[in-house]
């Protein structure tokens, strides 16, 4: 029998209490292998105004480039420790941060390797339905052939790519703009 | 060269659009770019893996959280998770949040002046068994009023977050209550075009589950999105495909 998926519904303003015992700042626990990054930004709706009641969920490869999931078909093993996801809300100013380790680069579907990426979802109250995105990393030279940026018109690419906090090593800023200029590019899988 | 079978697409007019008027938070949120097709790749068909040691075995039965029982209706919402092709999701976290009998929510952003009751949360979580069923024992919530309109009310709900095997298979909803006069008139129940796939949001009354003398039953089964019968093709570094 053939049923289609349940139909999605907002998760309104209240999910701090349903969702708040899995929220996961710090993807890289000590002793895991990976270049540390600070990846902090806000959401903002489509007067440019924050979104306080949001919430950033982060799925991403190890340092290695492997998936900790048993479909990963590549023959290497998962870094101990490392899980790969994330789960932050947003604060009063719509802010997010998040610690992770910069991911290795995974198969694509045309036999080349994927730049370095986090898959995002993103949940607001007026969301009726989550919002997908990926977050690229700067400087990072594979990000020129990544199949999945070059889906992408080019004026709009940069909205996937974190940008370097002078200063900082390692801080990285990637803002959520759901809606009117500069709004990030989202995906349909 | 692996070939892993990739997530099916929604079947259309089955899933609320982003816009959606009526639901007035979502005029200011909603893209207004088309989504950009993107093909699945290992990074959509693997997701989070959750051990069950990270559950707390008490979270299920959001009436014995605290040293008291909380008022209201005592009930049993449970169902199974399975894919499209009614196959079971096993080992999936279920997560659920809701407002207390009273139509209140224990959140600071809730100015309802419907009473907080101190032996009542209204979170819990657990994870299907190895037939992708779920048991949450709850009291039934309330209906509550909100701003998206005059005199605009909730109908009730209980919302329920799952992941399912994959980045792909999240799903975040709502699940309602049959015969409530509310739904008729609520902007997120009718946010979808297709009506089965609205009332498939609506719990069953169940008496299977139904515990004599304790607590009404309620079956609620969701599905999330099936594998694809043609596999994706994922290359190997170096692989010519």
């Amino acid at each position: 029998m053939n049923v289609p998926a349940t139909t999605w519904q907002t998760i309104g303003p209240f999910f701090k209490i349903g969702l708040s015992w899995l929220y996961r700042d710090n993807l890289a626990a000590p002793g895991v292998s990976g270049e540390r990054v600070e990846i902090a930004g806000r959401i903002l709706d489509g007067d440019g105004k924050p979104v306080p009641d949001g919430i950033v969920e982060i799925w991403q490869a190890d340092s290695h480039g492997k998936y900790a999931h048993p479909d990963d078909p590549q023959e290497k093993s998962a870094e101990p420790g490392f899980r790969g996801y994330g789960r932050v809300p947003t604060d009063d100013e719509g802010r997010f941060c998040f610690t992770t380790i910069k991911p290795g680069r995974v198969p694509g579907p045309d036999g080349k390797l994927q730049a370095p990426h986090l898959a995002v979802s993103v949940f607001t109250r007026g969301l009726l339905r989550r919002l997908i995105t990926r977050i690229y990393l700067p400087d990072e030279p594979s990000n020129a052939e990544d199949f999945a940026l070059n889906l992408v018109d080019a004026g709009r690419r940069d909205t996937l790519i974190a940008r370097k906090i002078e200063g900082r090593a390692g801080a990285l800023e990637w803002n959520v703009i759901l809606q009117g200029v500069g709004e990030t590019v989202f995906f349909d899988v | 060269m692996n070939k892993i079978p990739g997530y099916r697409h929604y079947v259309a007019g089955t899933q609320p659009n982003h816009l959606h008027r009526p639901y007035v938070s979502s005029i200011k949120r909603a893209p207004l770019q088309a989504l950009v097709p993107l093909p699945q790749t290992l990074s959509e068909i693997t997701g989070p893996v959750f051990e069950p040691e990270i559950l707390d075995v008490k979270a299920c039965d959001l009436t014995r959280q605290h040293s008291g029982e909380p008022l209201g209706e005592r009930i049993i919402v449970s169902g199974r998770v399975l894919d499209e092709n009614s196959r079971p999701v096993p080992q999936t976290l279920v997560e659920i949040w809701q407002a207390n009998a009273a139509g209140r929510y224990l959140h600071s952003w809730d100015q309802h002046n419907a009473p907080l009751d101190p032996n009542f949360t209204g979170c819990g979580h657990t994870m299907t068994d190895s037939e992708g069923r779920y048991r949450f024992v709850t009291i039934r919530p309330g209906e509550y009023p909100w701003g998206n309109h005059d005199n605009a009310w909730r109908p009730a709900h209980i919302h329920f977050s799952l992941w399912g095997p994959a980045f792909a298979t999240r799903l975040v909803t709502q699940m309602y209550f049959q015969g409530d006069p509310l739904l008729p008139f609520d902007p997120i129940f009718n946010c979808t075009d297709d009506e089965k796939a609205r009332n498939r949001l609506i719990s069953q009354f169940d008496w299977e589950t139904t515990i004599p003398s304790q607590a009404l039953g309620f079956r609620f089964d969701i599905f999330l999105s099936g594998r694809e019968s043609t596999p994706m093709e994922t290359h190997s570094h170096g692989e010519k495909p």
